[in-house]
């Protein structure tokens, strides 16, 4: 697939679930693609990062699910902070350990976990759609019980696929990949390269299959899909481009004159640019 | 004209020692330092007085050695991947450093918002995994600069479960509740009270009682008599200033 035929299958309202963790490998060709559609009023699960920051410039989020936003390097993600400073979104707050028991109850059909997070915290206050199970055995202890995070689609970026769907990382954290894949009723992967399936372990550990073919519905190779997050160990994450991305987002101008320049036209067009602002800084 | 000496023990290397401190008796756990002074507090620890803490390089590996600040460990002697990490906060066998962006007598914690939820003011980081991490294992913290816009009577947003908040909450959230300590740029401090509300533990050298009240925003517990921080030994000082820190970055954490 190319990643303008995912940008297709999405609809407006749809609840996308976004993998990797704050500034790292995300899926952010495909994020691209879906900036150049149409597609708006989404629910979007993630551990926030420029994707996040992106579609929120762009007006296409509707609610975000999430427990923070970060680009890592810089701590605070600038069109996150300014767009729930003008409640541009609805805002579901979760603990990570919450997000993480949505996820995997979804995958495995439950309606949902119990966690010992969030009891005495404000997240039930600002969440009062959550509710509390209690232990039906001796101890007879109170949890939140965390609703399945499910998905309708799921974008994740990994280093390796074959073109079936089976896809590996290489770094050192699946994150929630997997987890985000299972949730879904579609899930597609983009990755560095697509290989054959027998070259997928010629340097790599069986343990490194993260991603099985059932649960992914298309594979889009995408050289620097993460770009300008990290992508360990193909790439890492791209500071000088992130600091300009962040400088940018601050100021209304600014940010009109990068998206005008990175993000008005294709992902081979995105490339070339940021290949350009890389010769120009020497 | 005075000069200061080079050898003079600096605030930030108080704080060191201070953050340092609180993993004294945390035994074999994993030390989850945010910030740049109780990373080097936690070094210190391991290389020092707890040696059986575990270290992360900040992602998803567990380091066996221990590096200067920005370099790479060359020794690896585990993988803790961020879903492990959660899971490990479960079993309790971690203590962590959090930062602060404002907290209560009670040690309730704000790292999301300042201001209306619905439409903050500030927004900040997210409640990340506060909630998790105050119902589940030891979680300290540390504030780089002690003010009362930190030291607030209420926070915001509840990130970090407090004592009363928790109590509020029922044994559930009881059962493994800890806040052990809050170390900031002025001193320690700890609910070693009655209620389990702040009390002043120590101060660093240098700063008075009254400094701390007038950087406070709520009625703090002071003892008759306040020690001051422990001064760091010669051994400790050699180890931050020439092996965890040669570069100084506590310095631009906590300016002399």
């Amino acid at each position: 697939m190319t990643a303008e035929e995912v940008a297709g299958r999405l609809r407006n309202g749809m609840t996308i679930g976004i993998g990797g963790w704050g500034s790292r490998r995300k899926p952010m060709a495909l994020v691209r693609a879906l900036l150049r559609s149409d597609v708006t009023g989404l629910t979007v699960v993630s551990c926030g990062g420029p994707d996040v920051g992106l579609l929120a410039a762009a007006g296409r989020i509707r609610t975000l699910v999430a427990p923070f936003a970060t680009l890592d390097s810089i701590p605070l993600e600038p069109h996150f902070t300014a767009a729930r400073q003008r409640a541009a979104f609805d805002l579901v707050e979760l603990d990570e350990a919450m997000f993480m028991w949505g996820l995997t109850a979804a995958a495995q059909r439950l309606p949902f976990l119990p966690v010992r997070a969030g009891l005495g915290s404000d997240v039930p206050r600002v969440g009062p759609h959550l509710r509390t199970v209690v232990s039906p055995y001796a101890d007879g202890e109170e949890f939140v019980a965390v609703p399945a995070l499910r998905l309708d689609a799921a974008l994740v970026h990994l280093n390796r696929a074959d073109a079936q769907g089976n896809a590996q990382y290489l770094g050192p954290d699946p994150y929630f990949d997997d987890l985000f894949c299972q949730a879904a009723d579609t899930a597609y992967v983009s990755c560095e390269k697509i290989v054959d399936t027998a070259d997928l372990l010629k340097d790599a550990a069986p343990q490194s299959l993260l991603i099985k073919r059932p649960f992914v519905t298309g594979v889009v190779q995408a050289r620097h899909g993460a770009h300008f997050t990290s992508c360990a160990p193909d790439h890492d994450r791209d500071e000088p481009f992130q600091r300009a991305y962040a400088r940018a987002a601050r100021d209304p101008e600014a940010w009109q004159a990068f998206t005008d320049r990175y993000l008005s036209a294709d992902e081979e067009a995105y490339q070339a640019e940021v290949a350009a602002f890389h010769e120009e800084r020497t | 004209m005075s000069s200061r000496s080079t050898n003079e023990t600096t605030r930030a290397e108080y704080c060191v020692v201070a953050c340092a401190e609180a993993w004294r008796h945390a035994g074999e756990v994993l030390a989850t330092p945010t910030g740049t002074v109780p990373t080097i507090g936690a070094r210190l620890a391991k290389l020092t007085f707890a040696p059986d803490l575990l270290l992360t390089d900040g992602e998803a590996l567990l380091i066996g050695d221990v590096p200067a600040l920005g370099a790479r460990a060359r020794v690896v002697e585990g993988w803790l991947p961020y879903r492990q990490h959660l899971a490990l906060a479960a079993t309790g066998r971690r203590h962590v450093m959090m930062g602060a962006s404002q907290i209560d007598r009670h040690g309730n914690q704000n790292i999301s918002c300042i201001g209306d939820w619905a439409r903050p003011t500030r927004q900040l980081l997210g409640v990340r995994g506060a909630p998790l991490n105050t119902l589940n294992n030891p979680t300290s913290y540390w504030v780089p600069k002690h003010s009362p816009r930190v030291f607030v009577e209420q926070v915001d947003m509840v990130c970090g479960v407090g004592y009363d908040r928790a109590a509020a909450a029922g044994p559930s959230a009881t059962r493994f509740h800890h806040v052990p300590e809050v170390v900031s740029n002025l001193g320690v401090f700890d609910f070693a009270t009655p209620d389990h509300s702040m009390r002043l533990r120590s101060l660093h050298p240098g700063v008075t009682v009254e400094q701390v009240l007038e950087a406070t925003g709520f009625a703090l517990t002071v003892p008759d008599d306040v020690p001051y921080t422990r001064a760091p030994t010669t051994g400790e000082l050699r180890l931050i200033r020439e092996v965890i820190d040669p570069e100084r970055a506590r310095d631009r954490e906590v300016p002399a």
